[in-house]
Formats: structure tokens, C-alpha cells, sequence
């Protein structure tokens, strides 16, 4: 889909064994696929259905999101931080399309 | 302690405006109203939301307007039309040259002869300094646009000009914001006025302030223009609502903005 923003706030620099916060937020309608346009046909379902984070290529946290979840999705999630690395945030389409962000993160 | 009133004839049917605290404002952050205004004193829309719709409009990262306003800040750097130009392009910085620009709409225009709104003052931009098609209302583009240029006068408070050849309107303004209309029979007065602090069904009537708009709106996930808001307050009231960017609309957000005249602008505001 095009015009889906993604972003994403993490601290640039953590001392190794801090707890870091990671919020990330993207714009997206996540159709639910329960609505009717006005001629009562239904809107067919169009929303991101996974969100991955990895960290140096490690998964640290992912989801799968159903038809409930609000349009704009907010997630905000935590990680212990022991080297410096690498976030890679991904969010998958029902269209197919992938929305991708990264952020360094230096730990010292 | 649960008092519980109805309003308008008709309302008692639809209606039940219920009140739990009386001197309901007393705590809350306020400003002195202008001079001859009806409100005792000026509370935001912000005041009457809960803790956590606060939560989302008090952090920017998390507050989803923000993603309209980065969304306005592309197109300010992106040249369209015949001309090959980008609002960057004449007005520079928008930190600088919008600065305050969005607290003082709507004003005269001496080429149509009546107020203009930020609205249709971008579209003049786009139409006659750019030689592009001006945005749909509620489009993404102009509601991005309008987002990022009132972002720019975040904190400085609402100040219009009512006076002079804006007299007239202002008082159109004002007849329509008292006059009772729909099946209802209801005046905005009936429920920003006389009744704020008051609970409506599951929301609790504010003073229906205009310093929070283009607002991202929980109910339309997503963010909608004042006029979208008046048009939803009219049909509330089963009455009928009036076109984006009509005489009648944009005569009430003047008037509107005189009645909240010194409330900081909150854009992107987050309401229910
Ligand atoms: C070719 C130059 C040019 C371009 C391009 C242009 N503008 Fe303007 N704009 C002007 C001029 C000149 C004025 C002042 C007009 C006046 O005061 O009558 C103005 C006025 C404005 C105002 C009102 C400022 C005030 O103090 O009341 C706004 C808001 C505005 N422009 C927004 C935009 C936006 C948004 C864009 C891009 C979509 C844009 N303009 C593109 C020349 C331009
Ligand atoms: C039947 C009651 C009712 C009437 C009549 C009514 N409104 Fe509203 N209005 C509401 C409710 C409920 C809300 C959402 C809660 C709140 O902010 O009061 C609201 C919200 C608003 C807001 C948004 C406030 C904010 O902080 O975001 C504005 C602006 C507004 N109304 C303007 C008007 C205008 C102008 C009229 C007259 C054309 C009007 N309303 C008539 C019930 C009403």
C-alpha cells in the first residue's frame, strides 16, 4: 500500500545490561474487513498482519495482528542491551507489501 | 449525586445529559475569555479527555497526528503544478514563515470580499502561485498540509480578527452558533455552553473549543478538519449540515475562534 510511514524510537546509546525502551508506530487504515462502503458491499480486509523486530539478526519480539487492532498501530516493547548492534523493524502486509525501518543502537 | 437533566423538548427523547461534579472546572487549567464573551472562562477540549487520550496527544512520538504532520512536511518541500514550485520555495522555513500563521485564521481576503480560512489560503497558494489543482477537503494532502502548518503554531495562543470589515461575518457567525436547528432543536449553546463538564452518552461535553484542529479523532482513526467536526455536531441533532468550506462554516469558525481567543493551538491534538 503506499503512503505507510513507519516509525520508530529507541535510544541511540544504552550501558551494557540497561533495559532500553523500543516504541514504534505506523500509519496504516488496517481495513478491518467488517465494514460496508455506502453502496453496503463489504470493504474487503486489508491490514498488517505480522510485526517483527530483530536485533544483529535476532528476533527480539514479533506479533500477529488480527482485524481488532486499531488503524495506526502503536507497539512499545523492551530488550536488555549487551552489544551494539542493529534493530531491524518489519511490518507485513496483506497486499504483500513490507514496510522495513532500522536504528543503531551503541552500547557502552 | 447523580444529576441528571434533558435539554431542548424534543431532546429528552434522544438525550440524557448527565452531570457528577458541579464547579466541574474549578481544578482545571484555564485562560480569561475576551472581552463580552459568554464563557466565564476558557478551558481546552484537552481538560475534558481522559488521562489517557491525554497520554497520546502529550507525547509526540505516540500522538498519530504526527504522522499527517511529517506527511505535510514532505509535501512543503515537494514542487507541484505548472509553475515547478514547492511551498518551500517561497516561503522557506516553515518553523519560521508559519510560525503563529495558523493562530490567527481565519482572515479578511480583500479579493473575495469575506473571512478565508488556512484551508482555502493553501489552496489559493496551490491555485494561483503554484498553477496546481487546489486538494479535495479531507483529502490526505490537504489535511497533511493543514496539520503541519498549524503544528507551526503550537503554543501561541488564538487571536483573530473580528472587527472591521470582518464584523458582519463574525456576527453571522455568532447567530448561527445560537440558533436552534434539527429535529432536536438544538443550539451548539445548548451543549458547549450551557452544559460542558456534563456527560452526553459515553462523552463528556467540553466547551467545544476549534485550538485542537486538524484533531486526530480516536472514532475516525485518523485526523479530520473542523469542518468534518461541525458537520458531525450539526447531524447529531438530526440537522443538516452544511458543505465543507461554505459562507456558513467558515463564518462559525471565526466566531468559534473568538470564543476560545487566547487558548494555546494543540495541533495535533488527540480527542475521542
Ligand atoms: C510562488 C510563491 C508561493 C508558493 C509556491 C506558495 N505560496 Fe503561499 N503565499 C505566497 C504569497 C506571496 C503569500 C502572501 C499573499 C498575501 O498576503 O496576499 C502567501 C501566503 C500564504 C499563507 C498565508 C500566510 C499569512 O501570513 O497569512 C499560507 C498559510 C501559505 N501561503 C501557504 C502555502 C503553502 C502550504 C504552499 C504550498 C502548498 C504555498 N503557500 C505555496 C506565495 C507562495
Ligand atoms: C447534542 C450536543 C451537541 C451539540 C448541539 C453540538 N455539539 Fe459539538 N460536540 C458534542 C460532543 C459530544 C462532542 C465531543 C466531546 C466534546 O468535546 O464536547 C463535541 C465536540 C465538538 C468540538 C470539538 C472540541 C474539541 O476539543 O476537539 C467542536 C469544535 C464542536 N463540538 C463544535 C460544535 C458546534 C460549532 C456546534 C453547533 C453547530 C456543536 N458543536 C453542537 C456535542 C454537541
Amino acid at each position: 500500500m503506499a503512503g505507510v510511514r513507519p516509525r520508530v524510537r529507541v535510544p541511540k546509546e544504552a550501558a551494557k545490561g540497561e533495559v532500553v525502551e523500543i516504541k514504534t508506530l505506523i500509519s496504516h487504515q488496517m481495513e478491518s474487513g467488517q465494514r460496508r462502503d455506502s453502496k453496503g458491499e463489504i470493504i474487503p480486509r486489508q491490514i498488517i498482519n505480522t510485526f517483527t523486530c530483530t536485533f544483529n539478526g535476532d528476533e527480539v519480539f514479533s506479533a500477529d495482528w488480527h482485524g481488532a487492532i486499531s488503524a495506526n498501530p502503536y507497539m512499545q516493547f523492551f530488550m536488555t542491551a549487551e552489544e551494539s548492534g542493529t534493530f531491524e523493524f518489519t511490518w507485513k502486509d496483506d497486499d504483500g507489501s513490507v514496510y522495513t525501518e532500522t536504528a543503531e543502537l551503541t552500547v557502552n | 449525586m447523580n444529576k441528571a437533566l434533558t435539554i431542548g423538548g424534543m431532546a429528552a427523547a434522544a438525550f440524557v445529559i448527565t452531570g457528577w461534579s458541579v464547579g466541574f472546572s474549578q481544578d482545571r487549567p484555564s485562560v480569561p475569555p475576551p472581552e463580552g464573551s459568554p464563557l466565564g472562562e476558557l478551558i481546552s477540549g484537552y481538560e475534558f479527555r481522559t488521562p489517557e487520550t491525554q497520554a497520546l496527544q502529550d507525547d509526540d512520538f505516540i500522538n498519530p497526528g504526527f504522522l499527517w504532520v511529517e506527511n505535510g512536511e514532505e509535501l512543503w518541500e515537494t514542487a507541484d503544478g505548472a509553475a515547478g514550485k514547492s511551498c518551500e520555495s517561497c516561503h522557506g522555513d516553515a518553523e519560521d514563515s508559519m510560525n503563529g500563521v495558523g493562530a490567527r485564521y481565519p482572515v479578511y481576503s480583500e479579493a473575495t470580499g469575506k473571512p478565508i480560512n488556512l484551508e482555502q489560503r493553501i489552496n489559493l497558494c496551490r491555485t494561483e502561485n503554484m498553477q496546481a489543482e487546489p486538494w479535495r477537503w479531507e483529502s490526505p494532502e490537504l489535511l497533511g498540509m493543514m496539520t503541519f502548518v498549524r503544528y507551526q503554531s503550537r503554543g501561541v495562543p488564538v487571536a483573530v480578527e473580528i472587527d472591521g470589515p470582518m464584523q458582519p461575518f463574525f456576527e453571522a457567525g455568532r447567530e448561527f452558533y445560537y440558533q436552534r436547528r434539527g429535529q432536536l432543536d438544538m443550539s451548539c449553546a445548548s451543549c458547549h455552553e450551557a452544559n460542558y463538564g456534563m456527560s452526553l452518552r459515553a462523552d463528556m461535553l467540553s466547551q467545544g473549543h476549534s485550538n485542537g484542529f486538524p484533531t486526530y479523532r480516536l472514532k475516525w482513526q485518523g485526523v479530520g478538519s473542523l469542518h468534518r467536526r461541525f458537520r458531525g455536531c450539526n447531524q447529531q441533532v438530526r440537522a443538516d449540515r452544511f458543505g465543507y468550506g461554505s459562507d456558513e462554516y467558515i463564518n462559525l469558525e471565526l466566531y468559534l475562534a473568538w470564543r476560545g481567543m487566547g487558548l494555546p493551538v494543540e495541533t495535533p491534538a488527540v480527542r475521542q
